[in-house]
């Protein structure tokens, strides 16, 4: 029986193991799982009897089949696969025939930085990878010492392969004729169960198939703007159309005509038009008449934040970073350069535009969507509707893209479909279009940056000292309440600069915080996205002025460390870094760490009447153990495609308050004929695990601009490069 | 009431002429493997075939969609063996997903018409399907294997 079929959400929330179910792995005889969401059932009933669960993440049928339960949101990075390989690895079964199934919310699943369900930060198989091996070895160790007692055999003597148990005197069977004996034993303390050495790995660090393409592939995948509830309504919400307006009447009546519509109400974002499908909701919302009262941003435009920026980089700001004296070396320098970066605003643009199903009643909530911070979203939506978080429920589906969009501080989204929800008695999902998604604020803030460096009699830098005016992101975020101390100082704001890892002796680093109405979130790779850009263009211009080669230079700064020039040397080698190109083709070079990796990259590029084409880009990462080779590939194209989009021609532009950009016609991005080919080596290392979702995108605008320079001689200083060329 | 034929079924439906068939399929006949991405025909991920033609279902009212074969993503396969899936299938192409319903769909399109495409008749065809996470180098690769599937090339 469905929450549905029981007339309202659960009765029983939080109550232990409650998972929502998604089954999109392939099991023995290769048959996909349950594809269709379901309603989850209340208090577990669901479970087969005989089965073996002896932790949050795993159970094993007695029909052998494995179940890994996950509690990171798929949003493309692939963490269907390269969680569960792991577990597998050490349980002994091949991970290709693996269940995974969508966790709910479950204090198992916490972030390990933070008491909550959260996917970012690139972050999600370097804080499970332990966990995740133990809870495999524990569940084999047991299954084996079932076998064990039942063949009357020492434990020891036992070997297992690909969910079977062996038996040295032939004997063998599968781990689901134990599940019932293994379900009774003790769960071993997790410190005496031993782990695999990397040298006996069968499936970690080799190319694993994603779980889920053939419900990609096929329609079947649930998005949350797929879901489909009994008696359930669409609503769109007319939102300001400035940021910090408010509403300040409005006239339903002709939306209340339109056939299908069937209320319109007022919520804290806007109006909502609730019908009972998209399209009326839609047509309903073109017939609303809203009066709105300007709100403080008014007469905001990028002209105007431009020059609020322009005017704070010639004031002291936060301190970030001093080390040595960077303003004495400045001003004893001779050889040295001042100059301006400006990165835009940025909309993630995610493929599915947001969304959320809540559904509200007797003082409980439960909800269906796409979401990266679970746990945080449940206490905000329990503090819009006046209830207890445990009496809101989230139910994850796939995501249609995240970039860190789907994990905003204020819950937006969700909350937003909370309040549209109340007092319906019936499930609504609140649908975003396009426009409202573009147009909707949370962006990758306008940077303005001031860079003054200087080299010294050898060429190399002595001096650097940059200045970054932007909206700090991590305030509003999950994280920011535990990462900004009480200066207000946003480590984000700087990361990437401030922490480079080219050698230079005197480094200062200051921010200001802006306050504009315009929201901001992190994006994509967070502050490295725009610090990449400025240090690795700041260097190219410093080599450049040092009349040495780009390449050479940063090998130079990145003397004494062994894993930054395999990466750098893997990039250029591969590009054919200082051969000859094809005529009219240049080569750039750039090189970041972020999220615990090292990426280089070097772009081909030629540029004819101002036209940038980017033909070929080679990439090199160190995220020290890739569990799943060929998605650590994916990742890396993902990350440049991406990455290159916003590069080329990525800008959100203010006017009078508002985005001007609203749909793929105004805010393009990359397709198909303007991807260049990607070469991606991974580079051997017995470095500390390191991310993959985002750090392939900080090196390729700075790396495409600087085969722009190397073409034409001009440096491009602001982004995107359609904006400098034009 | 307006009647529809998808994936060779009759659908009888009751919804505004000028209603685009994209809300139609997810809608009211509940499949919703076709996904909204810009409404304006600029991302491709509402791709369907209309009369074996590639289609975008955010701009096509459903009213011009009366008399004619509609297939959706739903309908290409009943067990995701249609050459195209078997190739993305086997070069992991996809990542979050989202769009891939509609670049399987211009894909298959693209196939029918053309055993053998060439890049340039790749790029044709699949330049109005955006994808976000940038698994454009795989799109590329799986039709190519794709066609070669289709040939009668044996699945890895």
């Amino acid at each position: 029986m469905s929450a549905a079929e029981t007339g309202g959400p659960g009765s029983k929330p939080n109550s232990g193991r409650r998972h929502f179910l998604i089954g999109i792995g392939v099991i023995a005889g290769g048959v996909a799982a349950g594809q269709l969401l379901r309603p989850y059932l209340v208090g577990g009933s669901e479970a087969a009897p005989k089965e073996f669960k002896p932790h949050a993440f795993v159970r094993i049928g007695a029909d052998d089949r494995v179940t890994v339960i996950i509690g990171k949101s798929e949003m493309g990075q692939g963490v269907y696969i390269g969680l569960p390989m792991i577990l597998a690895e050490e349980l002994d079964v091949n991970p290709q025939r693996l269940a995974v199934e969508i966790a709910g919310i479950d204090p198992a699943f916490n972030h390990p930085f933070m008491p909550a369900q959260f996917t970012g930060g690139s972050m999600s198989v370097m804080t499970t990878y332990e966990a995740l091996r133990r809870v495999g070895a524990t569940a084999r160790r047991m299954i084996v010492q079932a076998a064990a007692t039942e063949w009357g055999v020492p434990a020891a003597e036992l070997r297992t392969e690909d969910g079977v148990v062996f038996a040295p005197d032939g004997r063998s069977a599968t781990y689901g004729k134990f599940v019932e004996a293994a379900s009774a034993l003790p769960v071993p303390a997790k410190e005496s169960v031993a782990l695999k050495n990397r040298a006996d790995f069968r499936y970690i660090g080799k190319p694993q198939r994603r779980l889920d393409s053939r419900i990609k592939v096929n329609g079947a995948a649930q998005f949350g703007i797929d879901v489909d509830l009994p008696n359930m309504l669409v609503a769109v919400v007319a939102r300001p159309p400035q940021f910090g307006a408010t509403v300040r009447s409005f006239d339903a009546s002709q939306a209340k005509a339109v056939r299908g519509v069937v209320d319109v109400k007022q919520v804290p974002s806007g109006v909502a038009v609730i019908a009972e499908h998209t399209w009326a909701a839609i047509k309903g919302r073109e017939a609303l008449r809203v009066e709105w009262q300007d709100g403080p941003g008014a007469t905001l435009s990028t002209e105007s934040l431009r020059a609020e920026r322009r005017a704070l980089l010639a004031r002291t700001g936060l301190l970030a970073k001093n080390q040595g004296d960077a303003i004495a070396a400045l001003g004893e320098a001779r050889r040295k350069i001042d100059v301006e970066y400006e990165l835009p605003y940025l909309a993630h643009a995610c493929m599915e535009p947001l969304n959320a199903v809540a559904w509200v009643k007797n003082e409980r909530c439960e909800m269906w969507m796409g979401t990266q911070g679970q746990s945080q979203d449940a206490q905000l939506v329990a503090a819009a509707l006046g209830i207890p978080p445990a009496n809101v429920q989230i139910n994850t589906t796939f995501l249609g893209g995240g970039f860190g969009r789907r994990a905003s501080g204020t819950s937006d989204f969700a909350v937003e479909a909370a309040h549209v929800a109340k007092g319906l008695n019936r499930p609504v999902k609140v649908v975003w279009t396009r426009e409202d998604d573009t147009r909707g604020g949370y962006y990758r803030p306008f940077g303005l940056n001031r860079v003054q460096a200087a080299i010294g009699a050898d060429g190399l830098p002595i001096a650097y000292f940059h200045r970054n005016v932007s909206k700090p992101v991590l305030a509003n975020t999950a994280l920011g309440s535990q990462m900004i101390p009480k200066d207000g100082l946003d480590p984000s704001t700087m990361e990437g600069s401030a922490d480079m890892p080219y050698a230079i002796p005197n480094l200062r680093a200051e921010v200001h915080n802006t306050k504009e109405t315009v929201p901001s979130l992190w994006w994509r790779s967070v502050g490295h996205s725009a610090n990449g850009f400025v240090v690795n263009s700041v260097i190219d211009e410093l080599a450049n002025l040092a009349g040495q080669d780009p390449y050479r230079y940063r090998r130079a700064l990145l003397a004494g460390k062994p894993r930054h020039l395999a990466v750098l040397d893997k990039a250029a080698s591969a590009a054919g870094w200082g051969k000859s190109l094809p005529t009219g083709h240049f080569h750039g070079i750039a090189l970041q760490e972020s999220f615990n990796s090292i990426v280089a990259q070097v772009a081909e590029v030629s540029v004819v009447d101002k036209q940038v084409r980017v033909h070929r880009v080679t990439c090199a990462i160190d995220c020290g153990l890739a569990v799943n080779p060929d998605q650590v590939v994916a990742q890396m194209q993902s990350g440049i495609v991406y990455g290159l989009s916003a590069a080329l021609t990525g800008e959100i532009t203010i006017e009078a308050g508002a985005a001007v950009q609203s749909n793929f016609d105004t805010y393009p991005v990359l397709r198909l004929t303007e991807t260049p080919a990607i070469d991606v080596h991974i580079v051997d290392s017995d470095g500390p695990l390191g991310g993959v979702g985002e750090p392939g995108t900080p090196p390729i605008a700075p790396a495409v601009c600087n085969a722009i320079h190397a073409a034409t001689g001009q440096r491009i200083r602001r982004l995107p490069i359609s904006a400098s060329l034009a | 009431m307006i009647s529809l034929t998808v994936n060779g079924e009759r659908h009888d439906i009751d919804a505004d002429p000028e209603m685009p068939l994209l809300w139609a399929l997810r809608d009211l006949i509940k499949l919703t493997g076709t996904k909204y991405g810009c409404g304006i025909a600029q991302c491709g991920a509402c791709t369907i075939h209309i009369n074996g033609q590639p289609a975008r279902a955010c701009v096509t009212p459903v009213s011009a969609a009366v008399g004619t074969e509609i297939r959706t993503i739903e309908g290409l396969s009943p067990d995701a063996t249609h050459p195209v899936q078997q190739a993305w299938i086997e070069l992991d192409v996809v990542q979050c997903g989202y769009c891939q319903s509609g670049q399987v769909m211009a894909a298959a399109a693209l196939l029918e018409q053309n055993p053998s495409p060439t890049d340039a008749d790749i790029d044709a065809a699949m330049n109005g399907n955006i994808c976000r996470c940038g698994t454009y180098p795989r799109i590329r690769a799986a039709v190519k294997r794709a066609a070669e599937l289709k040939r009668g090339g044996q699945p890895a």
